[in-house]
């Protein structure tokens, strides 16, 4: 009970801090969880941090992998109520009043001023996940957007990535 | 294909907003929460905001390319996961509080539960030489999803000034990284400006 109230304390008010997506609170996510309250070591963290970038869904499920080392499923219920529902209140209070507005001229203004802001912004979380990844990261990248450009299925692409590398790994050629 | 992407630069454009078209299957509760549900399985690797624009805008149609983005933007520049918070938005517009219940519930719960599966496969595996290797390479092709949304969305840009924009946030933020909310706080009143300025040529 008491490492469910501290998984509670811990991700609530990180949920808050972070402004421009999960990625801003991974250090402090890892200094509390390590440091503070050792629910998992520093290796574990780098392993758990790898499932979520794999896994399907937000990234930011790594809170529900660290509440289940912390204190089982329960822990990881907790934590992901604790780092989403503080973010998720505040999001819709502004999205009713978005959704108020209708069409009225001011929302058309703040759409078109935003829309420009929304494309830098993807981009830039490209360019930041992409930042540690090598040429042939870069050429998958290349020839994935481009197969999507022409209609292949995102599903496809997913597994015909998955099925390359693991080819590649056993024939011995790369990521050995 | 073609002429839908006419309409919608059109729409982009200002001349007339992309109305949902009626063959479309609506956007219930049940259907949300199934979309919803189907991407939070499938999106190996992230680019979660390029699967929500492909599945809810192009697909679709249930939300116009201008709501989608002004969405992207909030979630972003709002507290909270970018991908749960897009999801909370979209849920939200199309159907209100319940709406936005059914697209979190979809796209986080499904995948809180295998991401614990993996965890304990993972433990069991980790060992295993060149698995790193692959998921670095599913994550790059994941990511496919998210470029060309921007590359997509850039496409339909008009005039200059969104150009200019959209250029300094991915340079600052992407590149310089620069923190980001200091260079939203001088861009977004600089675009603010820009989109009332221009705001009788595009209706």
């Amino acid at each position: 009970m008491d490492r469910l109230l501290a998984l509670l304390l811990v991700f609530a008010p990180l949920s808050l801090l972070s402004v421009g997506g999960g990625t801003s609170i991974f250090a402090e996510m890892q200094r509390q969880s390590v440091e503070v309250h050792g629910w998992v070591s520093d290796a574990q963290f780098t392993d758990l941090f790898a499932v979520s970038r794999a896994a399907p869904g937000p990234g930011s499920l790594i809170c529900a992998l660290i509440g289940w080392q912390a204190a089982g499923f329960a822990g990881a219920v907790v934590a992901a109520i604790g780092l989403y529902l503080p973010s998720s209140l505040i999001l819709l209070a502004v999205g009713a009043w978005w959704r108020r507005a209708g069409e009225s001229p001011a929302r058309r203004v703040i759409e078109r001023a935003l829309a420009p802001l929304a494309v830098g912004l993807v981009c830039a979380g490209v360019a930041a996940l992409m930042r540690a990844a090598g040429g042939l990261e870069w050429a998958t990248l290349g020839l994935a957007t481009l197969a999507l450009h022409r209609g292949a299925s995102p599903y496809l692409i997913v597994i015909v990535a998955a099925a390359g590398f693991a080819g590649l790994r056993a024939v011995g050629l790369l990521g050995g | 294909m073609k002429a839908r992407q006419d309409l919608d630069s059109d729409a982009w454009a200002g001349e007339k907003r992309l109305m949902p078209p009626t063959d479309r299957p609506a956007a219930t509760l049940g259907a949300i929460l199934r979309v919803f549900t189907a991407m939070g399985l499938a999106s190996f690797g992230g680019g979660l905001s390029g699967w929500m624009h492909r599945e809810v805008v192009e697909k679709r149609g249930w939300l116009s390319e201008e709501s989608f983005l002004a969405g992207l933007a909030l979630a972003q520049v709002l507290p909270g996961p970018n991908s749960a918070n897009l999801a909370l938005y979209i849920g939200q517009q199309l159907r209100g509080w319940p709406g936005a219940t059914a697209a979190a519930l979809g796209i986080l719960g499904p995948p809180l539960l295998i991401i614990l599966g993996l965890a304990v496969l993972y433990a069991r595996f980790a060992a295993t030489p060149g698995l790193g290797f692959v998921l670095a390479g599913v994550a790059a092709a994941g990511l496919a999803n998210q470029l060309i949304t921007g590359l997509k969305t850039a496409s339909r840009m008009r005039g200059l000034w969104p150009w200019a924009i959209a250029a300094a946030a991915f340079v600052a933020i992407g590149l310089l990284r620069w923190p980001m909310i200091p260079v939203v706080a001088v861009l977004l009143p600089a675009s603010l400006g820009c989109a009332f300025l221009t705001r009788s040529r595009h209706g």
